[in-house]
């Protein structure tokens, strides 16, 4: 029996489609057996991030309504074959899907797959609901804003009013260069006020950004630091410990003059 | 802050310093906002303690939670009709 893991943040545009892209991927390098659902009907990206968009035929409403079989509404990924992507609806009305609706779905990709891994829409309504409805865990993404850290603390408490209780922290898009200057929480300021357990730290990195273009998520990237931190949050969702990866950022000019003149960087 | 900071000409709290405390605020009052099922459960509870220790008036009592710019308190008023001192020592006996 697997185990079903929703990703959601309460805020929109901190990273929820990008993680549940990388671990799930992360996760099916490792060997694992993965399936992705998008559920954000109306919005899906999900798709175009894993660059999976041109072989939709059938949707998570399409599969609910019973217009297809499940294994039909099942993409296969082009990398990995024990990958696939359940996408969201992108035509039809939010309400097509009802959260005793998605239990039972969990219910049965469980059955077949190791990770159930689900990307859940922003916001506190009937999509939220849905994407809680079968999980089993969850983990809630937030960046150093102020914004994003409340709209967190919001989600934690609705998340432990829907009985998910303990679920875990990523800290999107940190720029280790401004909390060294002062001007970015760190994470211990963001443990401490949200009073969860952290699961990883994802540095902010360019080639996020040039991944997504392509369509190629950035956990696959050697060369990717946020490839690394999502490499290493995989790992720990497999139960596996692995250190936090050293976010110090001391190539920059500033700290290497600080350093000639013998301060303490 | 370090001196090197300093010199280039940064003055007053870091920024993060600002954020945090802006978070606690507002973090502090959304969090106040039970639902009144909570408060209810919560008077029940409070009622129950103090009828140990004296007399109240049940109907005239009233618990609400009150936000202030930089603050949530807890404000209750509750009427008392009798102290019951009996009930001290039949507490503290029974303790014993």
């Amino acid at each position: 029996m697997g185990e079903v893991i929703v990703i959601t943040s309460g805020k929109g545009g901190v990273g929820k489609t990008t993680t549940t892209a990388n671990i799930s991927t992360g996760l099916a390098s490792m060997g694992k057996k993965v399936v992705m659902i998008d559920t954000d009907i109306g919005l899906r990206n999900l798709d175009v991030v894993m660059g999976l968009e041109n072989r939709i035929v059938y949707d998570l409403v399409d599969a609910i309504q019973g217009n297809c079989r499940l294994k039909q509404a099942l993409i296969k990924d082009k990398r990995f074959e024990n990958l696939s992507l359940l996408p969201a609806a992108q035509t039809k009305d939010k309400t097509a899907v009802q959260p005793e609706q998605m239990k039972e779905l969990c219910q049965k990709l469980k059955e077949e797959f190791d990770y159930v891994i689900v990307d859940c829409p922003a916001g506190i309504e009937l999509g939220f609901k849905n994407a809680t409805a079968g999980a089993d865990k969850a983990i809630v993404v937030t960046t150093p804003e102020v914004s994003a850290v409340r709209d967190a603390d919001r989600i934690i408490g609705l998340l432990e009013a829907a009985e998910l209780r303990n679920p875990t922290l990523i800290v999107n898009r940190l720029r280790p260069s401004m909390v060294k200057k002062g001007d970015m929480m760190d994470i211990n300021d963001m443990i401490d006020i949200l009073a969860i357990e952290l699961l990883g730290v994802v540095p902010e990195d360019e080639l996020i950004v040039v991944s997504t273009n392509k369509g190629e998520p950035a956990v696959l990237d050697m060369h990717s630091w946020a490839g690394q931190a999502y490499r290493n949050i995989s790992k720990r969702i497999t139960g596996e410990e692995v250190p936090l990866i050293s976010l110090d950022a001391d190539s920059g000019l500033v700290s290497k003059i600080k350093k000639f003149f013998g301060f303490q960087a | 802050m370090d001196l090197f900071s300093k010199i280039m000409g940064r003055q007053g709290p870091s920024s993060k310093n600002i954020a945090k405390e802006r978070l606690r605020l507002v973090l502090v009052h959304d969090r106040a906002s039970i639902s009144p099922q909570i408060l209810d459960a919560l008077k029940e509870d409070m009622l129950n303690v103090i009828a140990n220790y004296m007399e109240i008036d049940r109907r005239g009592t009233e618990i609400t939670l009150n936000s202030d710019e930089d603050s949530v308190a807890l404000i209750a008023s509750i009427p008392v009709l009798k102290m019951n001192r009996s009930s001290q020592n039949s507490q503290r006996s029974a303790r014993y």
